[in-house]
């Protein structure tokens, strides 16, 4: 293909701005959602992931901007004329109808024959697991059991995209993390274009392709999942997907292939690569707390071993272990660094006594790798 | 009015949507039209009611110079006063009775108390005028004892409406709150003061108002337990719609008409419009 | 929440069922007894009641003429409730889905001519409705308007027009009738309808049905329960209606009420009046018994 593929769903400069609130629930955003992509909305409560995605579907009205589905401007399409489909938070699953009714309803308004209603809603049920409780009416099913009835009965729809508000969000955390390797393989097996919104992490991060995140009804940043984790592009995205140290310095170096900073928290820290940013500026440095080695001091050879990418005196740190929780397969520690400051240091149980290795108070040492931290300009 | 604003509307705006508002404002002409009607030919100065003559309120001046009317004004103040006291004290009980306690016949005692809501407004005042001629009930006393056949027959049908606006308030009262209180030590009727009344006072006002104004708006039944001496605004204002209509009557259903809407009026300043309404 | 069994708290038992109990028992269950008793007895002088057990008020009760009165009153009830049904939905609907400003002062509009006294609402709008009201006034405005057009195009104008009379006849007591009961109607469709869950709505309108088949598919099976109480709250005081009747029907359009009342006030005929009420009272207890059949039963407002 010579052409580059046309985006799905395009935004461009959405505003919306409810009746006497104010500031924006959505704020100037744009996006493009390409065809056939895992795309994700996330974000804390109230950041408007929900009004964003009812834009899309049809049931608010932008106050500004324009939203394309297919190339097509939807100003003046009603909801029952988009070609997508909406999954609902509360699933919103008809209470009088039984769940092969539930599945059928938009076929049946559609005017598709019966013969072909039935074996489309089966091809459905069987897609979502669910043959077999065809009689059923929606009392008597469990709530993953309902979460997939309201799934069935829009992919019975074939639409181009497929739109899901906090799919997840009534489950329990086993059956949650279960649904979500089948809604990425459901996703993989039907090709449809699918749009969730979360404000779990770690659902993001499991399911997407690609993920928005959304902060004050702006997007903070779009990239996909471990980019995201990986090279957060500012301090809301940093702190918001996964959990993060912050320490405030002034940028002392900055050439093309390495710089360093000096933070009065953590000390000297040194990157291997160039950072955008000029010299003298004010930064913030995030460092993850797994990414931070923790020693007993006086190993001091194997700490300088292992710090070897950065010069002497950066990247490294002492303190006093001022708490610990044991979570199984890791250890959390939060240490009184020698600044003032505190630091959040996780570290793996790679065997069973590792949680042993030290205790409340202990005096430690720790130190990271050169490209380890990420400097942040906002 | 916003009628012809051009935001879009979002797909659930139904009330939006120019035939709804067109019903809407439709229906409500329907029910208040005859009503203004009839206030503003109150103040009509001509004995025929349709044409306008100019301002006047010499019909308020004859209504007030009507004894009759002004008796059956005041009868039926006393009656609705009185029975809106007993009713809320009897259906309160009520109330409480069939949301606490479990006791033998339940579902018969609860069926019993509130057939007088569905029983016919007729069946009803036949009942009554049976019963006090059969037990040869005294008439002829002085006021206002003159009014207690008629006010124990108002009581009878408005106290199970008082039963179940407290009861639906008091399905969302939390048993543990009064259970706190006791265990603070509050006795039983502390606990009953300082914590079940306060929660029911909003259904208290509703019930209160809906048994005020269906005692004032009874015509029926107290046509049937009235006797000659007795009359009640209702039963005046019938015999002058059935014999003579004249502006007087207008007149008259003007005060009635406003004394509602102050009713309403204080009750919603006590409570507000969405729990008054809520507890409908 | 566990009730508490009455043997456990003696006292506030009493306290609180004594008065309750004590009136249900005096002021109703022995007034309506008389009643039943006197519905199996006879007219024996001119205040006297032979209590003889006879059946032939209820024999004459189902006569031809009596049970025509019955069904007329049950048709008339029937039609009213269903205009109410029809007039009141989209009012139901339309203050669901109003703005949180707007919805208090509608639910008020609809709840203030039910506290508006009976009587005189049912003379405002016989007073409208009289043969030189403005309904009338309004109709003839029309009839003018319908004439001038004729001309405009050429043709012979209507003929003058005569005051129709809308009092006093069949349709004065359905229009009086659904005067007066449509605030019934409306509240109780209103709070089945503001509990609907909004987003089956919004999802129906996703699986691309209209507004108008997510209402008959949707809205209306799930406001079921609404519906049914709306119905039951306004057929039964119409099946009882008396007022309207009187005031606002011809001699034709006596209803069920009106027959009861003449034995009392009229024919003195008190055994057969007794035993009419009682087939009012059955009826009620047949349209209730028929409704606590279906399988969820509604909430009685
Ligand atoms: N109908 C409405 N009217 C007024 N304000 C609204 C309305 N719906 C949402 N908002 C406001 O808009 C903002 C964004 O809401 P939205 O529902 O999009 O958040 P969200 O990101 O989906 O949050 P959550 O994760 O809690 O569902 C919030 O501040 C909310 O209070
Ligand atoms: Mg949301």
């Amino acid at each position: 293909m010579t052409e580059a593929k046309l985006p799905i769903i395009s935004i461009q400069n959405i505003t919306k701005r409810y009746p006497g609130a104010p500031v924006a629930a959505v704020d100037n955003v744009s996006l493009d959602i390409m065809p056939g992509e895992f795309f994700v909305l996330l974000g804390p409560s109230g950041c408007g992931k929900t009004t964003l995605l009812r834009m899309i579907a049809g049931f608010e009205i932008p106050t500004s901007g324009t939203i394309l589905i297919d190339g097509q401007d939807m100003a003046a399409v009603p909801p029952n004329k988009r070609p997508v489909n909406m999954v609902f938070q509360s699933y919103a699953v008809f209470p009088h109808m039984s769940v092969e009714q539930n599945v059928g309803y938009g076929l049946r308004i559609a005017g598709v024959g019966g013969d072909e209603i039935s074996s489309r809603v089966r091809e459905a049920l069987e897609l979502v697991k669910l043959d077999g409780l065809e009689k059923r009416k929606p009392d008597q099913l469990s709530g993953g059991q309902r979460q997939r009835v309201a799934l069935a009965r829009s992919l019975v729809m074939r639409p181009k995209v497929l739109l899901l508000d906090e799919p997840l969000s009534a489950l329990d955390a086993k059956l949650r993390a279960q649904m979500q390797f089948e809604l990425s393989d459901l996703q993989d097996e039907v090709g449809i274009t699918f749009v969730t919104v979360t404000h779990d992490q770690d659902e993001a991060l499991s399911m997407a392709g690609r993920i928005a995140v959304m902060n004050k009804g702006e997007v903070a940043q779009l990239a996909t999942p471990s980019d995201l984790y990986e090279y957060p592009a500012n301090r809301f995205v940093a702190d918001f997907v996964g959990s993060v140290n912050l320490f405030e310095g002034k940028l002392t170096l900055d050439e093309p292939d390495r710089a360093a900073v000096d933070c009065p928290g953590l000390g000297k820290v040194y990157l291997n690569h160039g950072v955008t940013g000029s010299h003298g500026s004010d930064v913030w440095v995030a460092l993850r707390p797994e990414k931070i080695y923790l020693h007993v001091p006086g190993e001091g050879k194997a700490i300088r071993a292992a710090a070897q990418d950065a010069p002497e005196d950066h990247n490294l740190a002492r303190g006093h272990i001022k708490g610990m929780s044991y979570l199984g397969d890791i250890t959390l520690f939060e240490i009184k660094l020698d600044s003032g400051a505190m630091i959040r240091v996780s570290r793996p149980n790679l065997s069973r006594h590792d949680q042993e290795d030290f205790t409340w108070d202990d005096r430690v040492s720790m130190h990271w790798r050169a490209d380890s931290p990420v400097v942040l300009l906002s | 009015m916003a009628l012809f604003n051009r935001t879009p509307r979002a797909p659930l705006e139904y009330s939006r949507t120019l035939w709804l508002r067109g019903w809407v404002t439709a229906v409500m002409v329907f029910l208040y039209a005859p009503l203004i009607v009839l206030m503003v030919f109150s103040f009509n100065d001509s004995k025929r009611n349709v044409v306008w003559r100019g301002f006047s309120t010499k019909y308020y001046v004859k209504a007030w110079n009507d004894s009759t009317l002004v008796e059956a004004l005041v009868n039926s103040l006393t009656i609705a006063a009185l029975a809106t006291l007993f009713s809320l004290v009897l259906g309160t009980f009520a109330a409480i009775m069939l949301w606490r306690f479990r006791f033998p016949f339940k579902g018969a005692v609860d069926g019993v108390m509130s057939l007088p809501i569905i029983v016919p407004e007729i069946c009803l005042g036949v009942a009554f005028l049976i019963f006090f001629a059969a037990i040869d009930w005294p008439s002829g006393l002085i006021w206002p004892f003159n009014l207690s056949a008629i006010t124990i027959a108002h009581i009878t049908f408005c106290f199970p409406f008082v039963t179940m606006v407290v009861r639906s308030r008091l399905a969302s009262f939390n048993k543990e709150q009064e259970e706190a209180a006791k265990d603070l030590g509050a006795s039983e009727w502390q606990a009953f003061r300082d914590v079940l009344l306060p929660h029911i006072r909003p259904a208290l006002v509703a019930g209160a108002l809906l048994a005020f104004t269906l005692s004032l708006d009874d015509f029926v039944i107290t046509f049937f337990t009235a006797g000659p001496d007795t009359i009640t605004f209702p039963v005046k204002v019938y015999s002058m719609v059935r014999f003579s209509v004249t502006p007087v009557v207008n007149a008259a259903s003007t005060v009635l008409i406003i004394l509602t809407v102050v009713l309403t009026a204080l009750a919603l300043k006590y409570q507000g419009v969405k729990s008054i309404a809520e507890s409908h | 929440m566990a009730e508490q069994n009455w043997k456990e708290n003696r006292s506030s038992f009493f306290a609180s069922a004594l008065g309750p109990l004590l009136w249900t028992l005096v002021f109703f269950i022995v007034p309506m007894g008389i009643v039943w008793a006197y519905s199996f007895g006879r007219n024996a002088g001119l205040t006297e009641i032979d209590l003889v057990g006879t059946l032939d008020n209820y024999k004459r009760a189902t006569e031809w003429l009596y049970l025509s009165i019955f069904a007329k009153s049950f048709g008339v009830a029937a039609m009213v409730t269903l205009i109410c049904l029809i007039v009141g939905f989209p009012v139901a609907m339309a203050i669901t889905f109003a703005s949180e400003k707007w919805r208090p002062w509608l639910l008020l509009g609809i709840m203030l001519p039910f506290w508006t006294n009976l009587l005189v609402r049912t003379y405002a709008l016989m007073m409208l409705m009289g043969s030189q009201g403005y309904a009338n006034k309004a109709l003839g405005g029309l009839w003018g308007g319908a004439s001038w057009l004729k001309t405009l195009i050429g043709l012979e104008p209507l003929p003058t027009w005569e005051p129709v009379q809308l009092l006093f006849n069949n349709f004065a007591v359905v229009f009086g009738l659904v005067y007066v009961h449509l605030p019934f109607m409306v509240l109780p469709l209103y709070s089945a309808l503001d509990r609907l869950d909004r987003s089956l709505i919004e999802a129906s309108l996703d699986l691309g049905a209209g507004h108008f088949r997510t209402i008959m598919k949707i809205v209306v099976p799930l406001a079921m329960p609404g519906i049914f109480a709306g119905v039951m709250i306004t057929l039964i005081p119409a099946l009882g209606a008396y007022l309207t009747p009187d005031l606002m029907g011809g001699t034709d359009s006596q209803m069920i009420a009106n027959v009861i009342e003449r034995q009392f006030k009229r024919a003195n005929d008190w055994p057969f009046g007794a035993a009419l009420s009682f087939m009012l009272i059955y009826a009620m207890f047949i349209l209730i018994a028929l409704q606590g059949l279906r399988k969820k039963p509604a909430e009685t407002h």
